[in-house]
């Protein structure tokens, strides 16, 4: 399969006019910013914690949030047929490399993409300058993509 | 009012969070996860050469851009909510041995900038979590929470390198640059 293929999963565009339930998913993005600040997910010193393995907080809210997630993938295909596109592992080689990368991004910064905006929010200055290199790295990547293993 | 102060416990924020993945598939048909709206804001933007960022931003990425601006709201009502991140004393240690007291939610600011700490944790740190995001298909949210949940095998691979990546910059990488 060529990464054009693979890729074209990421860009999940399901059916929608342009502009439809923005308003509807701004308010699932404040709910999910509160909880994402509220549960200290957001924290730098939580993820150290999490990588130190000296702490079951965030371990907690990773494998509840899964599988509260996993429960509620279910009942939706189940009741309303709804599923998720699967993703094909294919050599895997993108998911541990990338992966690692990503990782190694998210001891360093400590926080993953979700927090950078919620923590901008609470008035971190500093997030405008990791948001600005995650969208270089992201920019990057699309360009050096068709010279890098998939 | 206390209740709404931080932390809140794992075992009401992870339940939480979770319900994000059905909530977005009813409400919208979307599938949970954060990074791809950085491939979005290229697309926007600065698509340059590449067909990787030539696509219909509106109607692939609008969502995830409301989204976010969301996640940016929903931090400024949490903004009031100030101290230090609530962490084990054994990390307290650890950190402190490394020069790092535990203040406010991250060891840096707008002014941790001008150190050789602040430009690698906040512009390397960054960087590598943009790309490695996009070359793997997703980040916390798409891969493991969303991916886990969907009992994706290339999820857990990316999770996987998620934790070794990790592993990695903790152990090794912020013991020099700390």
């Amino acid at each position: 399969m060529s990464i054009a293929e693979i890729e074209a999963r990421t860009v999940e565009g399901r059916e929608g006019a342009p502009g439809e339930g923005v308003l509807r998913h701004v308010v699932l993005g404040a709910l999910f910013g509160v909880v994402l600040v509220k549960s200290e997910a957001v924290s730098w010193f939580r993820i150290q914690e999490m990588f130190r393995f000296q702490g079951f907080h965030m371990y907690g809210i990773l494998g509840s949030a899964v599988a509260v997630a996993a429960l509620g993938v279910a009942l939706v295909k189940r009741y309303r047929g709804l599923a998720i596109p699967g993703k094909e592992l294919g050599t895997g080689r993108r998911y541990w490399i990338g992966g690692t990368i990503f990782g190694l991004g998210w001891g360093l910064v400590g926080t993953c993409p979700g927090p950078m905006f919620a923590l901008l929010g609470t008035g971190m200055g500093v997030m405008v300058v990791a948001l600005l290199s995650a969208l270089l790295g992201t920019w990057v990547y699309g360009h050096l993509r068709d010279r890098l293993p998939h | 009012m206390d209740f709404l102060a931080r932390p809140w416990p794992w075992y009401v924020s992870g339940p939480l969070i979770g319900l994000f993945v059905p909530a977005l598939l009813l409400l919208g048909g979307r599938e949970f996860g954060i990074s791809a709206v950085f491939r979005h804001m290229c697309a926007a933007a600065l698509p340059g050469k590449t067909e990787f960022f030539r696509y219909d931003w509106r109607r692939a990425g609008l969502w995830n851009l409301a989204f976010v601006l969301g996640i940016a709201l929903g931090g400024i009502a949490c903004a009031w909510d100030k101290g230090p991140a609530h962490v084990s004393a054994a990390t307290h240690r650890d950190l402190a041995d490394l020069g790092v007291r535990v203040e406010g939610l991250a060891p840096f600011d707008l002014g941790s900038l001008a150190t050789v700490r602040g430009l690698v944790c906040v512009v390397l740190g960054g960087f590598l979590v943009g790309f490695g995001a996009r070359y793997a298909g997703g980040c916390t949210s798409g891969h493991a929470i969303t991916g886990l949940a969907c009992f994706e095998l290339s999820s857990l691979v990316a999770v996987v390198g998620f934790f070794a990546g990790g592993l990695v910059s903790t152990h090794l990488l912020l013991r020099v640059i700390l």
